[in-house]
């Protein structure tokens, strides 16, 4: 009889839910049958339709190229904005021509003359002139707009008093239009690279009409860089910015080499999660991931050995060491923790991702300065170091932290050093981590033992790796100053000759690997899975993809 | 009753004053910076922006000003996400929250009191055991494992269903079906609960004796009392639900307000952190509130005071 009852009771249930249960199971059963019906996996249709799926690794901060310091934000303005030079499509040591069609300049470096195409335009239809480019880089060289990659171009000549505010007149800095299409460009010193460094978004135009009708030069609030405002002068135009979601750019019609651009649409999926950016990658969502997580490097060359690529990287992996603390004061100390580091067993056990064991400061692959070999691993040689500055066996060594971000790949790389010297040196250091920003304050404070980091070349020339070491450089963070160091750097500035640049270059990278304020540990790669249709996606030194050469194939 | 929710209402915005200021000092209290950097910021630069966001002015200063313009309903712009407001932000990524939420948490409604009631119904037969391991593995499998797990099967395995984003109705299956599992585990065993401790009552066995159907007794007589602990847990739920799941949001990419949260905090995005904080916490007031007017409506030994 309770049973009767009870079943009343839930068909009462039933009948005051009935509708929206049922209505919710219909809708649910439909989208299944609907779905399992017409399961082409997104890729495949993208790829009919010229479209790339790209995992972008997080939503950008800005698509401003004067607000802006990161990869993500880097990956989709290549695609919407264009500097004088553009990226080669396999070589980051070439420079391939952009918006300048031409250029010329003194025997010495100093001074330079772009010639601009005629028909480069931006999106909006204007085309891109000498002007633009002079209003644009007195725009980042504002100290009101407080752009943080302002100092890349320190190398022309009185930027950085502008920029400092010891001159308020931007006349006085070495950038000119002579008329609409030649720029004259004079630099500080003779430098011969900077060409290289005009592929850095820091260098590219924004279009000074627009930027003036939505805010001003100086404004950080500028909405000019909005999905509804955006005008560049790149491949393709900005057609859609959903927060979190997705960043649309399709081919641009008024773009001077529209006729190379093989791509209909990039789509850039800001997915933070590496192991959400895979499983869209495997259930056939992305051509493209922006990185893989380490831990399943393995597990990728055995399953997915076709999808996985490895490419180097110009960029270092290393330890700095604040050398105004005991005992790292002590440069024996310093070269004892340097040599006890077996950086082959670490790339091949811990980091597993093809990493190069760095055997010096700047990575190998620049045009004439072949890699150092000065870092070694030498168990005798640290230990006899370490007696004689006064810990024989690590006996009577301070306790040690190793500080470090957030980070699970960083903590398995610590831990492995960790215990090599534990094992080679008889030294017990600790490992504490710290959230990104408050590693950054530590660190800029000198406010740590030992800490990890990392430097990813801004160009392609082993200035950028030598420079931040100097004195007073705000990113030297190791309270390590040598003036022999500084005046090496300062002439190699200054040269006169590409090798007497090099050669002054080497010494001081010697000089920074005999001190070693820093300890390099390896040279990066960038890993991450790939669609074997994407083509023309050539791996180069600074992870730069001209999109206009990329295509997809649809079989 | 009018004098009850004024009261209440005053309370709630004493709260929200003293979160506000909480969070304020402890965010400015923070070592670290919005505007710190892997690559230096020159001194002069860094003042600059510092500047432009008001952070040179003494931090009382800077608390009055975010006071005030908070009242006046403007968050300020993100320290950190170049020409977007706190308010478009929100407006941008809270309704993604709300419909997910309101999608999980009637899904999880529909499925947990039923069962509930059921399970106490029935109590130690099969309809309460099976229901009941269930949801408790449901309570203890976090959505971090459920959510990957739930891709793994229809997405990758199965292909029935999208893993990630955010695009059509079929994306809105596996994320909620994560968040409702769970929050459905949780109001099954309040419910089962709430309507065992009715069941026992002395007026429950007067009915019986007195001969009332049983299933008038679980509908009329125990159904309002039974459903108390499950709508004591309603308020901070639909709170929690629609100011959006960070992990289930990062599991499938949903461009919610979940995100934000952890995003705000990691950037130092001190104008983010405060606009949320603010936003949820009241969230969790008027939830309360509304949980409590609820309260008092099934059950008649609560009055108004």
């Amino acid at each position: 009889m309770r049973v009767g009852t009870l079943a009343t009771a839930i068909k009462a249930f039933a009948a005051q839910f009935s509708s929206s249960f049922l209505s919710v199971a219909i809708v649910a059963i439909c989208f299944t049958v609907v779905a399992c019906g017409t399961r082409e996996r997104e890729v495949d249709i993208a790829a009919k339709n010229g479209i790339l799926l790209m995992g972008n690794g997080a939503e950008p901060k800005a698509l401003d190229p004067h607000l802006v310091t990161g990869v993500p934000e880097n990956r989709i303005i290549s695609s919407l904005m264009e500097g004088l030079i553009s990226y080669h499509p396999s070589n980051d040591l070439e420079p391939e021509p952009g918006v300048a069609e031409r250029w010329e300049h003194n025997a010495d470096f100093t001074v330079w003359r772009f010639q601009l195409r005629e028909n480069a335009r931006w999106s909006n239809g204007e085309p891109v002139t000498a002007g633009d480019f002079v209003y644009s880089w007195q725009r980042i060289l504002s100290p009101a707009l407080g752009a943080e990659y302002a100092s890349m171009l320190y190398v022309i000549r009185n930027a950085e008093a502008f920029h400092q505010g010891q001159i308020n007149d931007f006349s006085q800095v070495g950038v000119r239009a002579l008329n609409p299409r030649t720029l004259e460009v004079t630099l500080a010193g003779p430098t011969p690279y900077f060409l290289n460094m005009l592929k850095h978004y820091s260098f590219f135009p924004v279009n000074p009409r627009v930027v003036e009708r939505f805010g001003g030069m100086t404004n950080r609030q500028n909405s000019w860089s909005t999905a509804e405002n955006y005008v560049g002068n790149g491949p393709f135009r900005l057609t859609q910015w959903t927060t979190n979601q997705v960043i649309k750019v399709a081919k641009s019609p008024t773009y001077w080499d529209a006729a190379r651009v093989r791509l209909n649409e990039i789509h850039f999926f800001p997915i933070e999660n590496v192991r959400t950016e895979e499983t869209a990658f495997l259930a056939g969502r992305l051509h493209l991931t922006s990185t893989v997580s380490p831990d399943r490097i393995p597990t990728f060359q055995r399953e997915n050995a076709e999808q996985l690529k490895i490419d180097p990287y110009l960029g270092l992996y290393f330890f700095r060491i604040n050398v105004t603390r005991e005992p790292f004061n002590d440069p024996r100390v310093r070269e004892a923790l340097n040599l006890a580091i077996d950086r082959r067993m670490l790339v091949e056990r811990v980091t597993q991702g093809g990493q190069a064991p760095a055997s010096g400061i700047v990575p190998p692959g620049l045009q004439n300065y072949p890699a150092s070999q000065q870092v070694q691993f030498n168990l005798q040689r640290a230990r006899q170091l370490l007696a004689e500055a006064g810990f024989p066996g690590g006996r009577g060594f301070p306790r040690k932290e190793i500080l470090i971000n957030t980070s699970e790949a960083h903590r398995k790389i610590a831990e492995a050093i960790q215990a090599m010297w534990r094992e080679n040196l008889g030294i017990d250091v600790g490992i504490y981590n710290q959230e990104w920003k408050v590693y950054l304050d530590s660190q800029s404070q000198l406010n740590y033992d030992l800490s990890r980091a990392g430097w990813i070349a801004d160009y392609a020339y082993p200035m950028t790796f030598l420079e931040i070491f100097t004195t007073g450089n705000g990113n030297n963070d190791t309270g390590w100053s040598n003036a022999q160091y500084d005046a090496l750097i300062q002439q190699a500035r200054t040269a006169s000759t590409e090798p007497q640049r090099m050669q002054l270059m080497q010494q001081a990278e010697r000089l920074l690997l005999t001190e070693l304020p820093v300890i390099p540990i390896y040279w990066y790669t960038r890993i991450y899975l790939k669609d074997p249709r994407v083509q023309g996606w050539n791996p180069t030194l600074l992870d730069n993809r001209p999109y206009k050469y990329v295509s997809i194939s649809s079989g | 009753m009018a004098k009850f929710i004024a009261l209440r209402f005053l309370q709630g915005l004493l709260v929200l004053l003293a979160i506000y200021a909480i969070t304020f000092f402890l965010v400015a209290a923070t070592p670290g910076s919005p505007f710190s950097s892997e690559r230096a910021i020159p001194p002069h630069i860094l003042a600059q922006i510092e500047a432009f966001y008001g952070y040179d002015k003494p931090v009382l200063e800077r608390f009055w000003t975010s006071l005030t313009n908070t009242l006046s309903g403007e968050f300020g712009p993100s320290a950190v996400y170049a020409n977007r407001s706190v308010t478009d932000i929100i407006a941008e990524s809270f309704p993604v929250s709300l419909k997910l939420g309101s999608i999980s948490l009637l899904a999880a409604l529909l499925i947990g009191i039923p069962t509930g009631i059921v399970a106490a119904v029935r109590r130690n037969t099969w309809l309460d055991y099976v229901p009941m391991s269930v949801s408790m593995a449901g309570i203890c499998l976090p959505t971090f494992v459920m959510g990957p797990l739930l891709a793994l099967v229809f997405g990758l395995i199965l292909r029935l269903l999208p893993v990630s984003g955010w695009y059509g109705p079929e994306y809105i299956i596996l994320p909620a079906a994560t968040l409702s599992l769970y929050y459905a585990a949780y109001f099954a065993r309040l419910t089962r609960g709430g309507m065992l401790e009715m069941l026992n009552q002395d007026f429950v066995r007067t009915a019986r004796a007195k001969g009332v159907p049983e299933w008038t007794i679980v509908w009329k007589h125990c159904l309002k009392g039974g459903l108390i602990p499950a709508i004591t847990f309603l308020g901070p739920a639909l709170a929690g639900i629609i100011s959006g799941s960070f992990v289930v949001e990062t599991i499938f990419q949903i461009p919610g307000l979940g995100q934000w949260f952890v995003k705000a905090a990691l950037n130092r995005d001190d104008f983010l952190i405060l606009g949320l904080t603010v936003l949820f916490a009241a969230l969790i007031v008027v939830m309360n509130l509304l949980a409590d007017i609820a309260h008092v409506a099934l059950n008649p030994r609560l009055k108004y005071e």
